[in-house]
């Protein structure tokens, strides 16, 4: 075995994040480390990797006991990691990012050109072609993805670890991803694998860990595995009816709510003419760069539109600021969460009521029962893994944090919620109840805009589905017409 | 263009219109005698404020400086009056105190994650009472060898002079530059700036960095003390008062964002000497009230953090139009 784990053990204050947890991990082989959010994935990785100290166990590296205090040791050894989080700067040029810890140096001083060289050559493998001097923040969040996944791959002489690597990356940057992940397999390292993606897990691993309350439950041969039988293992029961696909049904006749106009901004998306029916779900399908977001950002005022206009039933709405926009009674929950969307050392419950507080001015605070009840209503609702409501939002697993911000937004009710991939790294179990949640909304009246790159999900939940392809709306299917073939035929430009 | 870089060009340009306008007035200021005055005059704070510069770029600070050139004065000359030691070796014991001052600082900081604004503030009444300790009156040197270290020039074409501590200053700003942008510990500098959390993903090594650099303006700081009490020959506990405040401004001026992880020590340089060229332009008036260059400082602080705002939407909005 290249790396073996027992009875690895740790606390947070209040829990038991793992708990004499057993993991082995041979050379070539790719080994799938799943569960529900706050399961543990992420914090058994933390210990392997120094950035957490572990309570007791052994964790041993080609037979010899290792016990990493900080994340560069571990780098040392040949452990390169992609953190769930962030861990990319974006004031630092891509280069310095990719490089950092390993610049080539001439007379001691680094060798800028040497650097740039490398660093666009560990990015060719990828496909992606930049200028690596320019800052990490000014690329998209796809692309930052794959530099850091670049970063680790080449760090990692023995063990690569990758915690939900391909959340923000569509199809064909997964399959690039996944074809160096084959090839590292190949020549003898060992590969950990998180993801709530399954396809994905099955397409890519040998072997499957399932942990469940920071226990684990299983370890199999991913041949030996059923998916039904997966997921029974990693919530503990077996999952309720799939979400019945709404666009199987004829589509209703609905009074409009919202007609968009002519919007558009160059360079973003070209003028578009949507209406949305109250209670309608409107889902956006195209690849990365589409167009997607941007639509999303103009609806919501984000960035001024260049001309077009946006109405309501009562007249024109002047949506030229997201300030504007909340009072018109619109939310958006945007797609970078991660950065943008917590405040760390808030609790959950500060963190739910923030958006909302913000619109009722601070002048009339909302009653701290009144914030209690939102608060525990949401943690049941959405399924947030957590001690209690005043924990704060930092320590909560990746999926649950995604969940508390999703909470802020409805806990709005506004009466057009924007999602932008409301469901990305969030588990199975949790993943369908929010599809169900949005659901009842629209039954409710509400009317929602999702942006998502995973097909099921827009096809699950959408009444109508608008395709985007090189920053314009190329097609719109609605009821039976909405299916994974006709959307990617309409992605690909075959019908029109 | 890089957006980041675009407040070190403005500062640039600012300085040179600045010298420009001085110039069509007093075309008497395009000497490389002013020049060298500039530099002299400047050069205890042009070295302080290289070492403010990478504190800042950590996402720290450090308010103690302004007390340890005091402290330092105060070293030197009771030293000097007292021991009969020559100046290098007190210099020495000096830089070594002053080093392990500012690293005891940075330990304090990193272990004990303490706000680097306390932990400094503390420091600065540390190293002013320490000075005091020392007497309370101002005390001359005159030892032969600073006597020495005063005269020493280099005839710059034109009759400029460019004195030793002008040169120093000089000196100590390019190695500056090849610090923060040509080493790793340069680089974790910028990376601790841009978030610690991620830093420490990434294997900055954040203690040692955050001891270094604290320990490296202790190091500068006690360079500036050397070389103010070069300057006015003497040592006085009272002297450098704000200095620490002067040198953040010239940081900020030369464009280095206040919460760290972006700027150019380049800049600070350039900062200090627009600083300088107010303080020289009031001068060559004559009639103007030296309290003008404070209110140009300030006016300049206020125009470079409305352009840093400026840029961060800019580049916000731009990110926002490269996205998904
Ligand atoms: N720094 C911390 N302080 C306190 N509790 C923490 C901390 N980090 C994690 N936890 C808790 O430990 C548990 C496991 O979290 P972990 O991040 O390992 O989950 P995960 O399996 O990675 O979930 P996800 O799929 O959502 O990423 C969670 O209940 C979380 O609240
Ligand atoms: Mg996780």
């Amino acid at each position: 075995m290249l790396l073996t784990i027992r009875n690895l053990t740790k606390s947070f204050p209040g829990m038991r994040a793992l708990d004499a947890v057993d993991f082995d991990l041979a050379a070539g082989e790719v080994h799938a480390l799943l569960g529900e959010n706050g399961a543990g994935k992420s914090t058994l990785i933390k210990c392997l990797t120094g950035a957490y100290r572990r309570d007791a166990g052994r964790i041993a590296l080609e037979g010899a006991e290792i016990t990493p205090h900080s994340t560069v040791e571990a780098q040392d050894l040949g452990i390169g990691t992609v953190y769930q989080e962030v861990n990319l700067l974006p004031n630092l040029t891509v280069a310095q990012n990719l490089m950092f810890g390993r610049e080539p140096r001439r007379f001691g001083l680094i060798d800028g050109r040497a650097m740039r060289a490398e660093a666009r050559a560990m990015l060719a493998d990828y496909g992606i072609e930049i200028d690596v001097d320019r800052d990490l923040g000014s690329y998209s969040v796809a692309i930052r993805q794959i530099i850091a996944i670049a970063r680790a791959v080449a760090l990692s002489g023995k063990v690569l670890i990758l915690d939900e690597p391909t959340a923000s990356l569509d199809a064909r940057e997964v399959g690039m991803v996944f074809e160096v992940v084959r090839r590292l397999r190949d020549r003898g390292l060992g590969i950990i694998f998180v993801s709530h993606f399954l396809d994905q897990v099955f397409d890519l691993c040998d072997r499957i860990t399932v942990l469940r309350n920071g226990r684990r439950i299983v370890t199999e041969r991913i041949a030996d595995l059923d998916r039904v039988k997966l997921i029974e293992h990693m919530l503990g029961r077996a999952l309720e009816d799939e979400v019945e696909h709404r666009a199987t049904r004829v589509p209703r006749a609905r009074p409009d709510l919202l007609h968009f106009e002519g919007v558009g901004r160059r360079g973003m998306v070209e003028p578009f003419d949507l209406t949305v029916g109250k209670g309608e779900v409107v889902g956006l399908a195209g690849l990365l760069g589409s167009g997607r977001t941007e639509t999303a950002e103009l609806m919501f005022g984000l960035h001024p539109a260049q001309g077009g206009q946006v109405r309501d039933a009562d007249g024109p709405l002047a949506l030229t600021s997201p300030r504007a926009a909340i009072a018109a009674g619109f939310g958006f929950a945007p797609e970078d969460r991660k950065t943008d969307g917590i405040v760390a050392e808030l609790s959950i419950r500060e963190n739910i009521a923030l958006a909302l507080q913000a619109r009722r001015g601070w002048a009339r605070p909302i009653p701290r029962t009144e914030q209690n009840r939102m608060a525990d209503d949401y943690i049941r609702q959405l399924d947030i893994r957590t001690s209690g409501r005043e924990k704060p939002i930092g320590e909560l697993s990746g999926g649950n944090q995604q969940k508390a911000v999703l909470a802020r937004w409805l806990a709005m009710n506004p009466r057009f919620l924007i999602l932008d991939e409301p469901t990305r790294g969030i588990d199975v179990g949790a993943h369908a109840e929010i599809l169900r949640l949005i659901r009842r909304l629209t039954a409710e009246g509400m009317s929602v805009l999702v942006v998502s790159s995973e097909l099921d999900e827009l096809i699950a939940v959408s009444d109508r589905v608008i395709v985007l392809r090189d920053r314009r709306h190329v097609a719109e299917l609605q009821g039976t017409r909405i299916s994974p073939e006709t959307i990617m035929r309409a992605i690909a430009g075959e019908v029109a | 263009m890089k957006t980041r870089a675009l407040p070190l060009y403005a500062t640039i340009a600012i300085f040179i219109v600045a010298y420009a306008i001085c110039w069509l007035q007093f075309p008497a200021m395009l000497s490389t005698r002013v020049v060298g005055n500039l530099l002299t005059d400047n050069a205890y704070l042009g070295i302080v404020a290289v070492g403010m510069t990478l504190v800042i770029l950590s996402g720290g600070i450090d308010l103690s400086v302004g007390s340890v050139i005091a402290f330092s004065g105060m070293f030197i000359a009771v030293m000097l009056r007292d021991t009969g030691l020559h100046p290098l070796p007190v210099f020495l014991l000096l830089l070594a105190l002053t080093s392990g001052f500012g690293a005891a600082m940075g330990w304090l900081i990193d272990r004990l994650a303490m706000p680097a604004f306390i932990v400094t503030l503390a420091g600065m009444f540390l190293a002013r009472g320490a000075a005091y300790m020392l007497t309370i009156e101002s005390v001359p040197i005159q030892h032969p060898f600073y006597k020495a270290l005063q005269s020493a020039y280099w005839l710059m074409p034109g009759k400029g002079r460019l004195t030793l501590i002008g040169g120093l200053m000089v000196l100590v700003v390019l190695a500056g530059m090849v610090l923060a942008h040509k080493t790793r510990f340069g680089t974790s500098l910028y990376a601790l700036g841009g978030g610690e959390q991620t830093a420490r993903l990434m294997g900055v090594r954040q203690g040692r960095t955050t001891i270094l650099v604290y320990a490296l303006s202790g190091l500068l700081a006690g360079l500036a003390g050397i070389v103010f009490s070069v300057y006015t020959g003497s040592g006085y506990p009272l002297s450098a008062v704000g200095t620490e405040l002067t040198a953040i401004a010239a940081v900020v001026i030369g464009g280095t964002l206040l919460s760290g992880g972006a700027g150019y020590v380049f800049g600070t340089l350039i900062g200090v000497l627009t600083m300088g060229l107010i303080q020289t332009y009031i001068v060559f008036d004559g009639s103007l009230s030296s309290w003008w260059t404070k209110i140009v400082i300030g006016l300049l602080l206020l125009l470079f953090i409305l352009l840093q705002k400026g840029l961060l939407k800019l580049s916000q909005s731009r990110l926002a139009g490269g996205g998904t």
